[in-house]
C-alpha cells in the first residue's frame, strides 16, 4: 500500500510532480505522480537526470519522518479489522487476519471493505491475502488486484511473479537476473544445493533462499504486533452547561494523576478540552520540562490560562488528557528526604513557560561558531540541556546588542579603532584599546560578499568599555569604505 | 584608607554582617550602555553551579542588549526570560524566588513603572530572604524612589586598572560603587576592582588618603584629538 501524501495542497494532476529525498550523490526521486510516471520518471533515479528527461518537472522534498509517523498511526487504525498489525518497511502494513476474516464476510469481502475504508481516508491501497508475510508482500506489489492466495497455492501464485517480489536488495536482484532467474518460479525450479553453495554466507536481504523459504512458509516469520501507547484521560460530565472550568480542574488533575500513578507514568503535556453545548470544541495545552504527575503542579499550570478558553454558550463536558508520557518511578534522591532541586527547577520552568509562552523562556547555550551572534543558541527551556561547549579563549563582552549599532567616526586613525566617535548622540573618546581580533565570515553559511570583522575592546574617557568592530577592509573590493559598529559592552 | 576585601567563601556564609547576600539588592545604572552593575552583581552572587534566572523587559533588551553566555561563562547556566511589561518581570522574579535551587535572580527594569513600588520590592525582598536566593534588580533610567531593597547601590564604570603586559590596553575593570542606602551596612562609596581570574571584587574606599585618585591607571593614554 502506498501512502499518497499532501491532501490539502496537492499539485494538479496534469503537472509532472515528484517527491525527492537526499541520497549519496544528491537528491533522488522518492515518489512520482501519474503524469511524471508516464513521462518516464522512475522512482530511485536522480532528480537531475529526470529533469533532463522532463524539463517541467516539479520537485518537492518528501517528509519521510512524517510519512513513517502517519503509517504508524495507520497501523493502529487498522486494528479495527484484526488485533495484530505491524508496520512493514516504509510503505506497507501487515495485518494478521487469521480468524477475523469471517467477521467481515470472508476474505474477498474483507479486502473490498479495507479498500473502501482506506480510500475514504484519501489513500490508494494495493491489498493481498496470503498465508505468509513474504507472499503477501509479493502479491500486493506484483500480483493481481486484491489477490487471495490459499495455503496450498503459494508456490503456484508466486511462481509467475518477478524475483523482485522476494524482498531482496538491488545487487542480488541484478545478480539473479544475470543468472537468468527472472521469476520466482524459475528460482524454485533450480536445485537447492547449487543455490545454497552460492548464497551460503549472504545476509537475509541478499539471500534468495531464505527469502524464498519465508515466502513459502518453510521459515517462520511471526508478526510481532506493537502495543498502542497507553492513554490517560480524566473527564467530568456536568449536569448543566457552565462557563468556567476552574472549580473542576483540581479534581480532574487529581483523577489523572491517580491514573498515571497506578500505571507508573508521568506526562510532559496536558490537553484540556471542553465540549461546548453548541457542538464546538475548545482546547488548551500546557507543557512541562520534566515528566510529572503532581496534581498541585499540574493544576498550577492552568491557573493563568483558563481565561483563554472560549466558553461560547457554556460547556457540559471537560476532559483532561495526558500526552508525551514517560515512565516515572518514585525515587528518593537523598537520605535526609529533603527537597529535590532539579524537580523544583523544572517546575519553575513549567510555570514560567505556561504563563509567558515557549518563546519568552529560553536557555541560551554556546554553539560552535566564531561569529559572536551565532555563538549562542537559544533553546526552549523545556528541552533537555545539551552538552557543554568550551568558552571561547578570547575575552567576550557580558552584553551583546541584538543588532550592532553603527557609529559615526569623528577622528579616524590609520591603525586601531577611531580615536573619537559618536554613538547614540554622545561623543566617545577612545582612551585605551585592545585588539584587533579578526573574525572572518563563515563562507559555508554567509552569502558571498560578506565582509570580515576586526573587533576592538575599547575604553572611553569615562571608563565605559565597549566592543567595536570594523566591517571590512579598505581595499577588499566588497563595498565602499569600511563601517564601524558597536556590538557589545564589557563589565 | 579603608580596604575591604570580599572573597566568596564556598560555604555560602556571608563574609560580613553588613553584606548579607541572600536578599534583594537594587543597582542603579547611570548610563544605559554601562555593564558595570551587571559585573558587580554577578561577582557578588554565590559561586555555585546553579542556574541563574535572568528576567529582562523589552526596553532593557532593546537599549542594552542581552546577557552573552560567552562572556558570562558556562559555570553558571542562565535561564533567560524576555518579557515586555514590568508587571510580568516582577511576577517572573517572584516566581523564581520561590525556587530554592536557583543560584540567583537578576531582573532588569527600565524606568520607573508604577507597579514597581514599595510593596512590590518588599515582596521580592521577603521572598529572597525566605528562599535564601539572592536577587538583584537592575534599574536603568530610573529614580531611587521608595523601595524595600535591603541594599541600594549606584554603580558606574571607572577607567580600568593598568594592563600588566600592554600599556595601551584596558586591564582589570574598575567600578565606582556607592552604597547609598542599606539596612545592615554603613553606606559609603568605594572603588571596586574586579579580578577576573579569581572572580573576586576588591573594594577600596573612594575618599581615602588621595593617593589612589592621582593615577587612574590610564598611563598609556593615547594622544587624541
Amino acid at each position: 500500500m502506498r501512502v499518497m501524501e499532501r491532501q490539502g495542497d496537492a499539485p494538479p494532476d496534469d503537472v509532472p510532480f515528484v517527491l525527492a529525498r537526499e541520497a549519496q550523490h544528491g537528491p533522488v526521486v522518492h515518489a512520482t505522480n501519474r503524469v511524471a510516471r508516464l513521462a518516464g520518471v522512475m522512482a530511485g533515479s536522480r532528480v537531475v537526470d529526470m529533469r533532463a528527461i522532463c524539463p517541467d518537472l516539479q520537485v518537492v522534498y518528501a517528509d519521510q519522518a512524517g510519512d513513517r509517523l502517519a503509517l504508524d498511526r495507520l497501523v493502529l487504525w487498522a486494528r479495527r479489522w484484526c488485533p495484530w498489525s505491524v508496520r512493514d518497511g516504509d510503505d506497507g502494513i501487515i495485518l494478521d487476519t487469521t480468524g477475523s476474516d469471517h467477521l467481515l464476510g470472508g476474505e474477498a469481502a474483507m479486502l473490498v471493505e479495507m479498500e473502501t475504508q482506506l480510500s475514504l481516508l484519501g489513500l490508494t491501497s494495493r491489498l493481498a491475502v496470503a498465508p505468509t508475510w513474504g507472499a503477501a508482500w509479493a502479491l500486493a506489489r506484483f500480483g493481481p488486484v486484491r489477490a487471495i492466495c490459499a495455503a496450498d497455492q503459494v508456490a503456484v501464485k508466486l511462481g509467475a511473479l518477478p524475483v523482485t517480489g522476494l524482498r531482496l536488495d538491488a545487487p542480488t536482484v541484478l545478480l539473479l537476473r544475470r543468472l537468468g532467474l527472472k521469476t520466482i518460479g524459475a528460482l524454485i525450479d533450480v536445485p537447492r544445493l547449487s543455490l545454497t553453495r552460492r548464497f551460503a554466507k549472504a545476509a537475509l536481504v541478499a539471500n534468495p533462499l531464505l527469502r524464498l523459504d519465508q515466502a513459502l512458509g518453510t521459515l517462520a516469520e511471526p508478526v510481532s504486533s506493537v502495543d498502542p501507547a497507553p492513554r490517560f484521560i480524566a473527564q467530568s460530565r456536568l449536569a448543566e452547561p457552565i462557563f468556567d472550568p476552574t472549580p473542576y480542574l483540581p479534581a480532574l488533575c487529581a483523577d489523572l494523576c491517580d491514573l498515571l500513578h497506578h500505571a507508573g507514568f508521568g506526562c510532559r503535556r496536558l490537553h484540556l478540552t471542553v465540549y461546548r453545548t453548541d457542538g464546538d470544541v475548545s482546547h488548551l495545552d500546557v507543557a512541562m520540562a520534566a515528566p510529572s504527575r503532581d496534581p498541585v503542579h499540574l493544576h498550577s499550570l492552568f491557573r493563568d490560562k483558563v481565561a483563554q478558553i472560549n466558553p461560547g454558550f457554556g460547556f457540559d463536558l471537560i476532559t483532561l488528557q495526558a500526552d508525551d508520557l514517560a515512565q516515572l518511578q518514585n525515587i528518593q534522591t537523598n537520605l535526609e528526604g529533603g527537597s529535590d532541586d532539579d524537580l523544583h527547577l523544572s517546575q519553575l520552568l513549567d510555570r514560567l513557560t505556561a504563563r509567558f509562552g515557549d518563546r519568552a523562556v529560553t536557555r541560551p547555550v554556546l554553539r560552535a561558531s566564531h561569529i559572536p551572534e551565532r555563538a549562542e543558541a537559544r533553546l526552549s527551556a523545556l528541552a533537555a540541556p545539551p552538552a557543554l561547549m568550551p568558552v571561547p579563549a578570547n575575552e567576550r563582552p557580558i552584553r551583546l546588542l541584538d543588532h550592532p549599532e553603527e557609529i559615526r567616526v569623528l577622528y579616524a586613525v590609520p591603525e586601531g579603532p577611531p580615536a573619537q566617535f559618536q554613538w547614540r548622540r554622545q561623543v566617545h573618546r577612545v582612551a585605551r584599546y585592545a585588539g584587533p581580533e579578526r573574525i572572518a565570515p563563515e563562507w559555508w553559511k554567509d552569502r558571498p560578499g560578506t565582509r570580515l570583522r576586526d573587533y576592538f575592546k575599547i575604553e572611553d574617557q569615562v571608563g565605559r568599555r565597549l566592543w567595536l568592530y570594523r566591517e571590512g577592509l579598505h581595499a577588499d573590493g566588497r563595498g565602499g569604505d569600511p563601517r564601524w559598529f558597536v556590538h557589545g559592552m564589557f563589565v | 584608607m579603608g580596604l575591604l576585601r570580599m572573597q566568596k567563601t564556598p560555604q555560602g556564609v556571608p563574609p560580613q554582617v553588613g553584606l548579607a547576600r541572600f536578599t534583594l539588592s537594587e543597582a542603579f545604572v547611570e548610563t544605559a550602555a554601562d555593564a558595570a552593575a551587571l559585573g558587580f552583581a554577578l561577582a557578588r552572587l554565590p559561586r555555585r553551579q546553579r542556574p541563574l534566572l535572568w528576567v529582562q523587559d523589552r526596553l532593557s533588551r532593546k537599549e542594552t542588549g542581552y546577557p552573552y553566555i560567552a562572556g558570562i561563562g558556562t559555570q553558571r547556566p542562565v535561564i533567560m526570560v524576555n518579557l515586555s511589561r514590568a508587571t510580568d518581570v516582577l511576577w517572573a522574579m517572584e516566581e523564581g524566588l520561590r525556587c530554592r535551587s536557583l543560584g540567583g535572580v537578576i531582573g532588569e527594569i527600565w524606568g520607573d513603572p508604577a507597579v514597581l513600588d514599595f510593596t512590590a520590592t518588599k515582596r521580592l525582598a521577603l521572598r529572597a530572604e525566605a528562599a535564601g536566593v539572592s536577587c538583584w534588580l537592575i534599574r536603568r533610567a530610573a529614580h531611587p524612589n521608595l523601595s524595600a531593597a535591603r541594599d541600594r547601590w549606584r554603580i558606574g564604570a571607572l577607567p580600568s586598572a593598568p594592563h600588566p603586559h600592554d600599556p595601551q590596553a584596558p586591564g582589570a575593570p574598575r567600578w565606582a560603587v556607592e552604597l547609598f542606602r542599606s539596612r545592615h551596612a554603613k553606606p559609603g562609596a568605594w572603588v571596586a576592582t574586579y579580578d577576573r581570574a579569581a572572580d573576586r571584587v576588591d573594594l577600596v574606599a573612594a575618599t581615602g588618603d588621595g593617593t589612589l585618585d592621582a593615577g587612574d591607571g590610564t598611563a598609556g593614554r593615547r594622544a587624541t584629538g
